[in-house]
């Protein structure tokens, strides 16, 4: 039985196809009350005085919070330090449950209206009177940190909550630079994206009062960390009373790593009023307060020696915060963007300077991908900007600087200029592999020939590495995490030899019932349905980190794998005694324990019930089989991979069809091709949606203008095509899968692949650098204010 | 103040009173508990919420379910027959068209107009159908593929 490597069809399906899924908003709980959060509608105003009388004389209403009735209350904390270049900490102002002084971006929580219904809740919020004093605020990023700015927070000089560097001594990067046959420079905005995830987030806090426990049902990508947070740092709550249930969950993408205030407020409520609450976000306050992904504003720079071997790279920029630190936002552009900075290329010489600002705006934090697609963009469009310079062929400029082959066993780790050190990496079959796929000999002819017929067609690559299987707990505490980022896995053999399996991931999409249950029968040598995934309650299982890194399988499978040999140890001790032979000459295969070299058996069912009616079972040894693991990873895991956009654009209206798109990928083994080229396909189609129609735009006084589904555009299906997937498999030496993790890899690649097409098909106008998202309007404009005849 | 109607919803007939704002979307989900349409946005662009109103789709946050009185409604809970599943739910699952199954039953009902009207879409046109349904996890490559996984198994 191999069911490793297999596109076996996903066991989660029907529940969700059946309309059988249970999301938190589907759950109802006896007695429950629905929460209304009314919001600031000003990025930056004095609270002079919130009226609720009218609202608490409604029928149907419960209780009313103010910000001054959490006032006494931690607020939620940051989940990672970085320090200042002079070793100063980081400024890392309160984020308070809801505010009573001061507002800081357009959706900060004023007040909280509970009541018997979602209606009527709605109905007090009209009533509640806040009077505001509204003041300038401080929206974009270079106007905030200068001198007489308005200030984000009172303590903050200057809104910089660190400045930070990392990479080769700054003064032989600018030698190295200032010594270079050609500098490539661009200046440009890495624009704040929105991950919209089509759950809007939800959370149910109950305090039940017979047993003093408390249970949150939030929408959450790692319910456990969710539930140290709120014990240890925001409610003091004790830990063993408090069970975190993170049911099915819409989508994540990021957004629902971290801990929000609304999770904190309806458990520390439903104590106040001693009943459930229930508070579900509308989208327009998805689009306030989920944490928002990207928005740097960066220069960079590439130094060429003459035969296009890169010699220096040197980056410079500042990194939006929003109002508050959210759970893990300090170490999106700096350690999970910085250390990117080498890419897959042997650049000797390699500076980064970050500069992390407060704004009146949403709080930004990891995102898919998560500072690696932005360090992606960067040197991918400075590699086809440069190409295009030094009339140099992109490919053959990428082939030249590559990282030859290392395989992390034979050959050691490759160490960068920042940092870290990559796994395994054969970076060259990758863009052959979507070169070939793509035709792109062939294509050259043809866009010559379009140009002469007047249209404009474009190529554009990328190439790209990544840090994935986050983290070796010991390293990122080195680097500022204040949490450790193993996973648990528990193996529970049942009597009748049925399993079930315990994991601290957490499964919003990924299919881990099935990828995880693979695993489990295929070691074993059971059948799939004899093996069931438990996930998602802290009730149930013991620990864990969560989903997000693309870390479930390299660190979370690698816990259940450790699990799995201690169930195949024991069972072999038990076997040796019921086949009365020595436990060296038992070897476990194809679900069964046999003595070497004969036919004498007995199989995983006998073993299993043999643990729990241990009559005939060997002296000493404890009854059952039933484990638990830890898993700390060696080391981060590196997938690489190529992509390649083909795009016309069209003369008239400036609309970028994307015809084509081809990926390549390099995620390690692979357990189910069908789900990993799955979450591919959803990757890459963000990254297009960053490339060509997301970007969340704040006017000066702060209000994000197209915060609706009706003006913030995401890909919808008409825009994108068919996608053309492919993989080639370089193991991860450390971990005992050689998986190294396919979930944000799509995003990774893709975004400035298809910008590169763009500005590769509007070369004939001189047109080489343009802002995302590079929409009609945009593309148009550039063309009529170009001089060149096409 | 609230008002009687009468509405069938997976062919079963539910005689009750409902307020006259209460929304179709939320009559399915608090009223009735059928929690398999969702509510993924409040302006009607994201396509969560899709039903069958005497079978066409329609986004069941648009309409109020006053409006729905005398009419037939079909939901997700409603496709699968005797626990078999409707062809376009097993094409989901063949081709995998589903990740995170939140935009998913929306996805089947609109499916489920298409090709009631369309037995044999080509790829653009099953994109076209498609246009009012927002999915974020699968790039709806494989959507597409489910739905004429489906049209082959319903028409050949």
């Amino acid at each position: 039985m191999t069911f490793i490597g297999k596109s076996v069809k996903r066991v989660e399906d029907k529940r969700f196809l059946t309309g059988k899924g249970r999301y938190t908003d589907d759950i109802k709980l006896p007695g429950m009350t629905h929460a209304v959060i009314i919001r600031s509608p000003h990025a930056h105003a004095r609270i002079l005085n919130v009226n609720t009388s009218k609202a608490e004389a409604l029928p149907g209403v419960v209780k009313i919070f103010t910000g001054k009735d959490v006032a006494e209350l931690n607020g939620v904390p940051c989940g990672w330090q970085v320090d200042f270049k002079n070793g100063d900490t980081m400024k890392e102002p309160p984020h308070k449950l809801m505010v009573a002084d001061k507002t800081r971006h357009v959706g900060d929580a004023v007040a909280m209206i509970i009541a018997e219904t979602y209606a009527i809740a709605k109905d007090a919020a009209d009533m509640v009177v806040v009077d505001y004093d509204e003041m300038k605020a401080a929206i974009n990023m270079r106007e905030a940190i200068k001198p007489g700015a308005p200030l984000v927070h009172d303590d903050v000089p200057n809104n910089i909550c660190f400045d930070w560097e990392l990479g080769s001594d700054k003064a032989e990067v600018d030698a190295a630079m200032a010594a270079s046959h050609h500098v490539t420079t661009l200046e440009f905005i890495n624009q704040r994206v929105i991950p919209n995830a089509i759950e809007p987030r939800s959370a149910i806090g109950h305090y039940d009062t017979a047993n003093d426990r408390y249970t949150l049902y939030t929408s959450s990508q790692n319910p456990h960390l969710i539930r140290l947070l709120l014990c240890a740092f925001v409610l003091g709550l004790p830990e063993h009373r408090v069970r975190v249930v993170s049911p099915d969950v819409g989508g994540g993408f990021g957004s629902k790593i971290f801990h929000y205030t609304e999770e904190a407020l309806v458990v520390w409520a439903s104590n106040q009023i001693k009943r459930p609450i229930k508070w579900t976000a509308e989208r327009r306050e998805s689009f306030m307060t989920d944490a928002h992904g990207r928005d740097h504003v960066t220069k960079a720079e590439m130094g060429f020696d003459a035969d296009g071997k890169m010699t220096a790279l040197r980056v410079k920029t500042l990194a939006n915060m929003g109002a508050y630190l959210s759970t893990f936002a300090p170490c999106v552009p700096t350690w999970l963007h910085g250390t990117l900075l080498q890419g897959l290329y042997t650049t000797p010489k390699v500076h980064v300077d970050v500069t992390a600002v407060f704004t009146h705006t949403t709080a930004v934090d990891a995102y898919r991908g998560a500072g690696r697609p932005e360090a992606t963009y960067l040197l991918e469009r400075l590699i086809d900007t440069a190409a295009l310079e030094m009339k140099m062929d992109p490919a053959e400029l990428r082939y030249k600087n590559f990282i030859p082959a290392f395989d992390g066993v034979k050959q050691e780790g490759y160490t960068t200029q920042v940092a870290l050190q990559y796994d395994s990496g054969n970076y060259e079959p990758v863009l052959k592999r979507a070169l070939e796929m793509v035709g792109y000999a062939d294509f050259r002819k043809e866009q010559e020939q379009a140009r002469k017929d007047g249209r404009l067609l474009g190529i554009g690559f990328s190439t790209y590495v990544e840090a994935c299987g986050i983290a070796p707990s010991a390293v990122v505490g080195a680097l500022g995490a204040r949490a450790g980022l193993f996973e648990s896995a528990h193996v529970r053999v049942q009597p009748t030899g049925k399993v079930s399996v315990y994991t601290g991931a957490h499964s919003h999409g990924q299919g881990h019932e099935t990828t995880f249950a693979q695993i489990v029968a295929d070691k074993f040598g059971i059948p799939l349905e004899d093996v069931i995934l438990e996930h998602g309650d802290s009730d149930s299982v013991a620990f864990g980190m969560g989903t997000y890194g693309s870390r479930s399988l390299a660190v979370g499978g690698s816990a259940i794998v450790k699990s799995i040999e201690k169930v195949i140890e024991k069972g072999t001790k038990i076997a040796a005694h019921l086949l009365e032979a020595a436990e060296t000459d038992i070897e476990f295969a194809e679900g069964k324990w046999t003595v070497k070299g004969s036919d004498k058996s007995v199989g995983f069912g006998d073993v299993s019930l043999t643990a729990y009616v241990p009559h005939n079972y060997p002296e000493g040894l404890e009854p059952g089989l039933d484990f638990s693991s830890f898993y700390d990873p060696a080391n981060f895991t590196y997938p690489f991979g190529a992509h390649i956009a083909v795009v016309e654009i069209d003369k008239e209206t400036g609309k970028v069809d994307l015809k084509r798109f081809v990926a390549v990928d390099d995620v390690g083994n692979v357990i189910n091709p069908m789900i990993v080229d799955g979450q591919i396909h959803g990757g890459v189609a963000q990254g297009i949606g960053q490339a060509l129609f997301e970007g969340a735009i704040y006017d000066e006084d702060g209000q994000l203008v197209n915060g609706t589904y009706m003006d913030y555009t995401m890909p919808r299906a008409d825009d994108l095509p068919m996608f053309e997937v492919d993989r080639t498999v370089t193991p991860c030496p450390h971990n005992p899968l050689g998986v190294k993790g396919a979930g944000e890899a799509g995003c990774i690649g893709s975004t400035p692949a298809v910008a590169n097409a763009v500005m590769d098909a509007l070369s004939p106008y001189g047109i080489f650098d343009l802002e995302m998202p590079l929409t009609p309007e945009r593309v148009w404009t550039a063309m009529q204010n170009s001089d060149a005849v096409v | 103040m609230k008002i009687p109607v009468t509405i069938t919803v997976n062919g079963k007939k539910h005689e009750t009173e409902v307020e006259p704002r209460t929304l179709l979307v939320h009559f399915l989900r608090e009223n009735l508990a059928m929690t398999g349409t969702h509510v993924g946005c409040d302006t009607s662009s994201c396509g969560a919420c899709t039903v069958l109103l005497d079978g066409k789709a329609l986004k069941s946050c648009t309409m109020l379910a006053i409006q729905a009185d005398g009419r037939e409604v079909t939901t997700i809970e409603g496709m699968a027959q005797d626990d078999k599943l409707h062809p376009i739910q097993q094409g989901f699952h063949e081709k995998h068209g589903l990740q995170c199954g939140f935009c998913t039953p929306g996805m089947v009902m609109t499916a489920a107009d298409l090709l009631a009207n369309n037995p044999k879409p080509s790829e653009t046109e099953i994109r076209h159908a498609l246009e009012g349904n927002f999915c974020r996890c699968t790039g709806y490559h494989n959507i597409v593929e489910s739905i004429q996984h489906a049209a082959h198994a319903m028409n050949g």
